[in-house]
C-alpha cells in the first residue's frame, strides 16, 4: 500500500475529512485526561437505528445488523477530541428535538418514512452548513498563509465546529463499509485476489472489490 | 571472552544490515548482526497480516491516544492502528528538534524493511555526476559503471518487478515481469508521451514485489496490497523474507536482538576497531564483542550517532570526525504536493486485485541540453488511476437505499500524482549528539537542525505546476494542484551524515564505505549517500552494501584489514 492509499483509507467517509483522529483537528482538545461521558444501551440503539435510515437493509444487511451503532460510540470514545465528543451528544438530542419539531414524535418512536424525511432535511442543512464551514477554513488557511509570510499571529481565529449530524453520516457510511457485513454483502470482497488485471469490463451496478484494507 | 569473538559484526538488521549479513556469512565469515530492537519471525510474527477491517477495534483510524503517545508518527501516514507494532514508539526514543524534523523509525529485526514503499529506482550518471557538474559539496566517488553489476546483483536478489524503458536519467535493471496499468493509467501514459514527444515518460513502477516466483520464494504476490503489516506470503523484499533466511542458510550467522551498540571501540594502537560495545536494551547489561570487520548499517543517523560515540579519547567529535562532516549534509527527499482530478470516459473499465504499486514518471527536469530553471537537479512523480471507493461524496445522494446501492459500487475514475523532488546536500543542515539530554538506557540523544532552502522551495513551485499541466495535457478534468507543505524527514528517505568521497579532509568514507580514519569500519545505510538524488534509494543500499562486502571480504583475504 502506498502513502496516498494509506491515507485514503484512514480519511474521508464523505469526502470531508474524516473527523476525530486525523492530522487537522478542528477545535481544541480539551482535557484528556477526563473519561468521555458514557453511552447508555438507549443510545447505542437510536444510534443504530440513525445508521439504519442512513443505510438500511435492502437485498443486503443494514448498517444496524451490521453493529454500526455500537461502533459509533467506540469511534466518538476513543477518536474524537473533547469537543468533538460533546458535539456528538449533544447532537443525539438535537436530533431527537428536530424530529419532535417535524414530526410531533420522538425519533426512536417515528416510523421509517419519518425517520428518512427527517435526515434527508437535515442532511441537506448539514451540507449547506459543511460548505460553509469549508470556505472559512479556506479563508484561515490563506490568513495562516499571509501570517506566516508576515510572521504575525492574525491567523489564530477560530474555526466553525463540526457538525452533527456530519459525524453521524461519516460514522454511518465508515462504519458500516468497514464492517464483516457490509463488505461481504454490499461489496465485493476478495482478500487474496492471487493476481492484477489492469483492465476488466465492468457493467454499471456491479459491486466494488474491497479487500483486507 | 572467546564466544563473543566474530570475523564481522553488522549493526542492524535493516535493509543494509540484512544485505551485509547475508553477503558476509555466504563469503564465510562467522558474523554477529546486532538489533537494538526485538525480534519479528518471519510470517509468525505478522500478526495484522491477514486481520480484515472489521476486527480492528476502530478500523484502523488513530484514536486520540495514539496521537498522544506519538508526537512524532502522528504528523504522517505510519501513525494508524494497523501496523502500529512495527513503528517504534516516539516517547521511548527522543530526540530534540530545533528545527522540525520527522524520524519515523522501525527498531525491530528486518527494521524498515517490513514497512519500506518498495519503490526500487537506480541512481544513474546523471546523479553520480551531479554534484561535480554543480559545483556544490563534494563529488561522488563512484560512478555508474562501477555499481551497475551490482545493482543487477541486488535485483536479481530482491525480486525487483519492472519496464525497461531505456531512459538515460534512470537506467534499466534486471527486471521480473512488470505490473499492469490500468486502462487510465495506460490512456494518460500515452498522451503524456505524445504530448510532450516522448520528453516526458509514464512508466509503471519498479517495486520489489514477486510477478513470478524466485529462487527460495516460490509464492509471489497475490496482489493483497498490505505488504506493511508483513506479508505471510513473502510476496515482497524484507530482511524476513530475503537476506535473512539466507544468512541463517549457511550457518554462519548469529543474530542478536535487544542489542543497542553504544559504540565502536577502537584500538589505538593498530588504528583499527576491534570491535563493539553493546548495551542489552532489557537488562542494561554492558557486553562487548570483538571482530576483524564493523559494518554500521544501524539507519542514517543512528550509524553516524554510533561513530560520534566513539573514540572521543582521540576526536572529540567521534570516529570518522576528522573531516568535520560527521552529521553534516542530512538529506530527504521532500514531497507531499501533486495534482489530481478525474477521467471521463472509462465506467466500463475497471481492475482486478489491489496492485502494491503504482506508476511514476521520472524525473524530466534539467536534463543535459535542457532549459534551466531557477533551481538544480529534479524529480519524480509516483501515482495511480483509480475507481472511487465507498468513501467518496455522493453530492447528488443523500441517505438510504439509492446512497448505499451507489457507494456499493465503484465511482468516477481519479488520476493522482505527488512529487518526489531531490533534495541538495548543505553542510549547515547537521545532526548532533545532545550535551544534555539523554534516552533511558543513558545514551545522549541526537539534536537535528535541518531544513529545506531556497532550491527545494524554487522545485516545489515546478513540482505542482508541471502536475498540473501535465494531467491537463492527458485530458484529465477538474485538475487540482496541492502543495501540503513537508517537513524534513517526511520523505522516510534519511541521507548523508557521512558521506563518501575521494578526500579524508572532505568525506567521511571513501569509495568503498570505510571510515578513512579506521579502514575495518564500514558504513553502507544511507549515511554515505553523497547527494539524494530524486528517486527512492533502498536498492542503492543494497547494492552499495553487496559491493562492500566483497570489497572487505577480499581485503581481509589479503590481510589488509
Amino acid at each position: 500500500m502506498n502513502r496516498r492509499e494509506l491515507l485514503k483509507m484512514v480519511a474521508a467517509a464523505t469526502g470531508a475529512a474524516m473527523i476525530g483522529g486525523e492530522f487537522l483537528l478542528s477545535g481544541c482538545k480539551g482535557n484528556p485526561d477526563s473519561a468521555p461521558v458514557a453511552f447508555t444501551q438507549e443510545n447505542i440503539a437510536f444510534l443504530d437505528e440513525v445508521a439504519e435510515t442512513i443505510i438500511p437493509q435492502t437485498d443486503t444487511a443494514g448498517a444496524k445488523a451490521a453493529g454500526v451503532g455500537r461502533f459509533m460510540t467506540v469511534m466518538v470514545n476513543d477518536c474524537y477530541s473533547k469537543d468533538d465528543q460533546e458535539i456528538f451528544h449533544k447532537g443525539m438530542n438535537m436530533l431527537d428535538d428536530e424530529c419532535k419539531k417535524m414530526h410531533n414524535v420522538e425519533f426512536m418512536k417515528a416510523t421509517p418514512e419519518q425517520r428518512k424525511q427527517l435526515l434527508i432535511a437535515v442532511d441537506k442543512e448539514t451540507n449547506a452548513y459543511v460548505k460553509k464551514q469549508a470556505d472559512e477554513e479556506n479563508i484561515q488557511k490563506e490568513k495562516e498563509k499571509r501570517g506566516q509570510e508576515r510572521n504575525t499571529n492574525d491567523f489564530k481565529s477560530q474555526t466553525m465546529p463540526n457538525h452533527y449530524f456530519q459525524q453521524l453520516k461519516q460514522l454511518a457510511i465508515f462504519g458500516y463499509f468497514t464492517s464483516e457485513k457490509g463488505r461481504t454483502e454490499a461489496l465485493r470482497y476478495v482478500p487474496v485476489p492471487g493476481k492484477y488485471q489492469g483492465v476488466i469490463d465492468y457493467k454499471q451496478g456491479e459491486k466494488a472489490f474491497v479487500g483486507l484494507t | 571472552m572467546a564466544n563473543n569473538t566474530y570475523d564481522a559484526i553488522v549493526v542492524g538488521s535493516g535493509i543494509s544490515g540484512g544485505w551485509a549479513a547475508k553477503e558476509l556469512t555466504e563469503k564465510g565469515l562467522k558474523v554477529l548482526l546486532l538489533e537494538r530492537g526485538h525480534h519479528i519471525e518471519h510470517v509468525k510474527d505478522y500478526v495484522e497480516s491477514n486481520k480484515p477491517s472489521w476486527e480492528y477495534p476502530h478500523r484502523g483510524s488513530r484514536t486520540q491516544k495514539m496521537i498522544e503517545e506519538y508526537p512524532v508518527l502522528k504528523r504522517d501516514y505510519p501513525l494508524n492502528e494497523r501496523n502500529l507494532s512495527f513503528w517504534t514508539v516516539d516517547k521511548d526514543n527522543p530526540y530534540v528538534e530545533k528545527k522540525p524534523f520527522g524520524w519515523f523509525r522501525g527498531y525491530h529485526t528486518g527494521g524498515r524493511s517490513l514497512m519500506w514503499g518498495r519503490q526500487s529506482y537506480r541512481l544513474g550518471d546523471l546523479d553520480f555526476e551531479a554534484n561535480a557538474k554543480d559545483g556544490i559539496a563534494i563529488d561522488w566517488p563512484i560512478r555508474y559503471k562501477e555499481i551497475a553489476p551490482w545493482y543487477d546483483y541486488a535485483e536479481t536478489f530482491a525480486g525487483i518487478s519492472g519496464s525497461k524503458e531505456g531512459l538515460p536519467q534512470l537506467p534499466d535493471g534486471q527486471f521480473l515481469p512488470p505490473m499492469e496499468m490500468n486502462i487510465v493509467e495506460q490512456t494518460v501514459a500515452a498522451r503524456i508521451k505524445e504530448h510532450y514527444n516522448n520528453k516526458r515518460t509514464m512508466i509503471i513502477g519498479r517495486v520489489a514485489n514477486l510477478t513470478q516466483a524466485i529462487p527460495g520464494r516460490p509464492t509471489p504476490c497475490q496482489f493483497r496490497n498490505i505488504c506493511s503489516n508483513g506479508c505471510p506470503f513473502g510476496g515482497y523484499f524484507s530482511t524476513q523474507s530475503s537476506t535473512l533466511p539466507a544468512a541463517n542458510a549457511t550457518g554462519n550467522l548469529t543474530l542478536r536482538t535487544f542489542s543497542i551498540v553504544t559504540e565502536v571501540v577502537y584500538d589505538k594502537n593498530t588504528k583499527k576497531a576491534k570491535g563493539v560495545k553493546v548495551l542489552d536494551a532489557r537488562t542494561n547489561e554492558a557486553l562487548e564483542f570483538n571482530s576483524k570487520i564493523v559494518f554500521l548499517c544501524a539507519s542514517t543517523f543512528n550509524s553516524t550517532a554510533i561513530l560520534m560515540r566513539s573514540a572521543t579519547d582521540i576526536w572529540p567529535d567521534g570516529l570518522g570526525s576528522s573531516s568535520g562532516e560527521l552529521g553534516h549534509n542530512v538529506m530527504d527527499h521532500h514531497l507531499k504536493l501533486g495534482a489530481s482530478g478525474y477521467m471521463d470516459g472509462f465506467d466500463d473499465k475497471y481492475y482486478y486485485g489491489f496492485r502494491p504499486n503504482g506508476i511514476y514518471i521520472p524525473r524530466f527536469r534539467n536534463l543535459p541540453g535542457d532549459e534551466k530553471r531557477n533551481y538544480i537537479r529534479g524529480f519524480g512523480y509516483q501515482g495511480s488511476g483509480s475507481r472511487q471507493s465507498w468513501s467518496r461524496q455522493v453530492a447528488e445522494l443523500s441517505i438510504g437505499a439509492d446512497l448505499k446501492e451507489a457507494l456499493g459500487q465503484p465511482g468516477k475514475w481519479n488520476m493522482g500524482i505527488g512529487g518526489f523532488g531531490e533534495m541538495l546536500p548543505y553542510h549547515d543542515n547537521k545532526i548532533t549528539l545532545s550535551k544534555d539530554k539523554k534516552d533511558k538506557w543513558n545514551i545522549p540523544v541526537l539534536e537535528f537542525d535541518v531544513e529545506f532552502k531556497e532550491n527545494e522551495i524554487n522545485m516545489r513551485k515546478d513540482i505542482v505546476a508541471d502536475a498540473v499541466e501535465m494531467l491537463e495535457a492527458a485530458g484529465v478534468r477538474d485538475v487540482k494542484g496541492h502543495d501540503d507543505g513537508c517537513e524534513p524527514g517526511w520523505g522516510i528517505h534519511e541521507m548523508g551524515t557521512a558521506r563518501m568521497g575521494r578526500d579524508p579532509k572532505t568525506s567521511v568514507l571513501n569509495s568503498n564505505n570505510q571510515v578513512w580514519d579506521c579502514q575495518n569500519v564500514f558504513v553502507t545505510d544511507g549515511s554515505f549517500m553523497t547527494s539524494a538524488s530524486c528517486v527512492n534509494p533502498s536498492l542503492t543500499y543494497m547494492a552499495m552494501t553487496a559491493r562492500a562486502a566483497d570489497f572487505a571480504v577480499k581485503e581481509l583475504k589479503k590481510g589488509n584489514l
